[in-house]
């Protein structure tokens, strides 16, 4: 089993923070890569990006939003209890180097737990990085002090203009990428759409653009072609080749489509847990 | 006399009824009862130089075990056959004896063969019924070190046969549970789950460590292994799903065969919502290629719920390489066979789920490479076939994550590892292949042939350095 030492309600508990106890893959793991987890003995596989490790204390942090039956699950995990499997690090690392103009990383809802190790990295090998996070709401925002640390620069927004900048991600990016300072490089990772829309944006401007694909796994090895996706024309395996790729070359809408493959079941499965949840039957 | 026992017929083996068991993912065929597994094994002549065993990969000792199945000495019969393999039970259910042992064995010239698969079930289920788990002796502690990589039959067979000769033996499997395609890929209705679990439990207690989600050349390479363990053993399978490179292959309701079975057998996803893995429940099937993969596909959709699955083949049906069996059970449950058929295109809906395959009638040329004639396409042929599930089972690759990752370890031109066929050893010091990832996908049987022969040379190598 793999514990779970911290455990943190985040964004008014829709988001769910664990740091895991997993020395080997702490001791491995690069920025930009993911682990696969799943809870008990009838659970799903679930890839997550690690939001951060500690090699010396032998942990990771995963930073997830409750979405569906398998989250739901893993929240009702507490500090002391684990997930009964967890495979890592997997994936390419982030390609992290010097860059003589800014990198900027955007994250939106969770997906800023994904570029927080990415921001980190960059800020570490010597470049500016600019961070802009985004959410709904200020109650929904996650890890602005962490990305504060991580990066040069830091811009928050929210959608409803409770905090920050009142509008998207994509708003902020564009005073940047308009801006005199030259941009070598954007990452960006939430949303499909956002990535999208960051992705038309920068192509724009002809400004390099990595994003970090959530696409649904089951192995993670390459074996199944589960988490395949269009880039360039060309099928590529999100979970060895990724899983981060060239964002002019993504096709999105693919993504979004495939990542609604099993809504309905998804949907079949919650209403059982929540009804299992209240008989009493979890547990 | 022999003339008296020949009157004896091949003893059939009772099956659950198809109506019924392709609703269900319960074992078909229910195995011998003792009064019949004896009658069978009376047919068994005993050769002297039994033809039977020259067709055995593993030379299991035949004519032995069947003599002791007759004389009702269960638990000596399953001892003879584990001297030679690992798993009788996954053996005897999955081996396609037909063309092995059975087709040599004597009897099979004037009648029928003696049905060993049958026989070889039979003892090693009785074993298991009785909790009957004799380990084997091992010898003393050599206090050397080995590292297996995959835990499918290739694998087990070498962690096996090297823990009995006194070294420890650590696998790595990249999965959350042991046995490679006998957990993911073939169905519980062929080959129980449980029974694969037994077979593992029995290596653990032998000692053998599994070390799970571990994928090597990811989260350990290689050359790391090397400076913990004296020897490496690769068994990692053919793990690289094909798919065809034509239009509309990434629509939803469109699976490799990798993808469909390890949901439905590793993850239990026809389970759901009892398992939370869910997968797409077709009702009008199509799967694509007629091998055994193919089969094992159409008769679990059919499980799954479907009202009608087709095997779409380019080819004829002489040419299906699917095991004759195989073709009889599904054909039985009400698979149909759609063949001279290939896929051009397939056709989504407005919310990017399949619903349909553009397809052209295909004829048979000359033969090819392969010695099976050569579908040619008919011009103009195009039709259109609804579907609403797709699984595409036209074969594996070999995966490169281990073989990129590794230097020194060489390839052949389509990925598969070099290794030598009389040693198992690869162009890397110390380290060992077999199994699917040398040959490509062949057979559980095979892959223990290769794991046998590298185990004995990782033993001389350890015993005596070469
Ligand atoms: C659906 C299906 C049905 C089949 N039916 C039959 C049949 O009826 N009869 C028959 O004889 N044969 C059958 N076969 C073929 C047979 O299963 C294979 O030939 C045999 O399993 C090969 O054994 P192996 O040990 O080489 O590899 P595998 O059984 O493929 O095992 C490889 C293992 O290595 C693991 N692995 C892969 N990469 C890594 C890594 N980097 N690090 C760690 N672990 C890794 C995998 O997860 C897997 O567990 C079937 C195959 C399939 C797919
Ligand atoms: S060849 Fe047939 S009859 Fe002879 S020993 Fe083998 S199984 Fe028995
Ligand atoms: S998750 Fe199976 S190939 Fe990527």
């Amino acid at each position: 089993m793999f514990k779970i030492l911290e455990r943190e309600e985040m964004a008014q508990g829709t988001v769910i923070k664990n740091v895991i106890e997993a020395p080997k893959v702490a001791a491995r793991a690069k920025p930009g890569q993911f682990v696969i987890i799943k809870a008990n003995e009838t659970g799903e596989r679930i890839p997550l990006t690690m939001a951060d490790t500690d090699p010396k204390k032998g942990t990771i942090t995963i930073i997830y939003q409750v979405v569906g039956k398998s989250t739901a699950l893993f929240k009702s995990l507490q500090v002391g209890e684990g997930y009964q499997d967890l495979l890592g690090p997997l994936g390419q690392p982030t390609h992290i180097e010097k860059h003589d103009g800014l990198v900027i990383c955007v994250g939106g809802g969770t997906g800023t737990a994904v570029v927080h190790p990415i921001t980190k990295g960059f800020k570490e090998e010597g470049n500016e990085v600019v961070a802009i996070i985004g959410s709904r709401n200020k109650d929904l925002l996650i890890l602005e002090d962490e990305m504060t640390a991580a990066s040069t620069e830091i811009k928050v927004c929210t959608d409803d203009g409770s905090y920050g900048h009142h509008g998207f991600v994509t708003d902020v990016l564009k005073t940047y990428l308009e801006g005199d300072r030259k941009v070598s490089l954007v990452v960006a990772a939430g949303p499909v759409p956002m990535m999208k829309f960051v992705s038309k944006m920068t192509e724009e401007f002809g400004v390099k653009t990595l994003v970090s694909l959530n696409s649904i796994m089951i192995d993670g090895t390459g074996m199944c072609g589960g988490c395949r996706v269009s880039v360039g024309g060309k099928t590529r395996f999100t979970c060895v080749e990724g899983p981060e790729f060239d964002g002019h070359q993504v096709d999105f809408d693919e993504l979004t489509q495939r990542l609604s493959a099993y809504q309905q079941m998804e949907k079949e499965a919650m209403e059982k847990f929540d009804h299992d949840c209240k008989i009493g039957l979890n547990k | 006399m022999a003339e008296k026992k020949e009157k004896t017929p091949r003893q059939a083996m009772p099956e659950q009824d198809p109506q019924v068991r392709r609703n269900n993912f319960d074992e078909v065929p229910l195995g011998y009862s003792p009064e019949t597994a004896q009658l069978e094994a009376s047919r068994c002549l005993q050769c002297k130089k039994p033809s039977c065993v020259s067709g055995c990969p593993v030379e299991i000792d035949i004519p032995g075990f069947i003599g002791l199945i007759k004389e009702g000495d269960y638990s000596g019969s399953i001892a003879k056959l584990k001297e030679m393999t690992a798993l009788p039970a996954v053996c005897g259910r999955v081996c396609p004896q037909e063309v092995q042992c059975e087709t040599l064995c004597v009897l099979g010239k004037k009648g029928e063969p003696v049905a060993i698969g049958r026989l070889e079930r039979f003892a090693a289920d009785m074993a298991r019924e009785k909790g009957d788990q004799t380990l084997p002796a091992a010898a003393p502690k050599t206090g050397k070190k080995v590292a297996v990589v995959g835990s499918g039959p290739a694998g087990v067979t070498v962690a096996g046969d090297l823990i009995l000769k006194g070294h420890d033996v650590t696998i790595f499997e990249a999965f959350h549970k042991a046995g490679g395609v006998l957990v993911y890929g073939i169905p519980e209705f062929r080959l129980p789950k449980a029974i694969v679990q037994d077979e593992m439990d029995g290596l653990a207690k032998l000692g053998v460590v599994f070390e799970l989600n571990q994928v090597v050349g990811r989260t350990v390479s290689v050359d790391e292994l090397l400076e913990e363990y004296d020897a490496v053993f690769i068994s990692v399978g053919a793990g690289l799903p094909s798919f065809l490179g034509i239009p509309g292959e990434n629509l939803i309701g469109i699976y490799s065969a990798n993808e469909y079975l390890t949901r439905s057998n590793l993850m239990k996803a026809y389970l759901f919502p009892e398992y939370d893995t869910p997968i797409v429940r077709g009702k009008n099937v199509c799967v694509l290629g007629a091998g055994n993969v193919a089969m094992d596909s159409a008769r679990t959709a059919l499980r799954l719920g479907a009202d009608r699955v087709r095997i779409v083949y380019r080819r004829s049906r002489e040419e299906m390489p699917a095991r004759a069996e195989e073709i009889h059970h599904g054909e039985e449950e009400g698979v149909e066979f759609y063949l001279l058929t290939n896929p051009v295109t397939f056709i989504g809906d407005e919310n990017g789920r399949v619903k349909s395959m553009e397809c052209l009638k295909m004829e048979l040329g000359e033969p090819d490479d392969s010695g099976r004639r050569r579908p040619i396409p008919i011009e103009g042929s195009n039709f259109e076939l609804e579907t609403d599930l797709v699984v595409i089972a036209v074969g594996a690759g070999a995966n490169p994550l281990i073989t990129s990752t590794t230097p020194g370890l060489e390839v052949n031109k389509w990925g598969y590892i070099l290794a030598e066929e009389e040693t198992g050893k690869t162009r890397k010091p110390r380290v060992w292949a077999g199994g699917d990832i040398v040959t490509g996908q062949a057979t559980v049987i095979l892959a223990m042939g290769a794991g046998r022969i590298a185990a004995n040379s990782m033993h001389q190598y350890l015993t005596w350095g070469w």
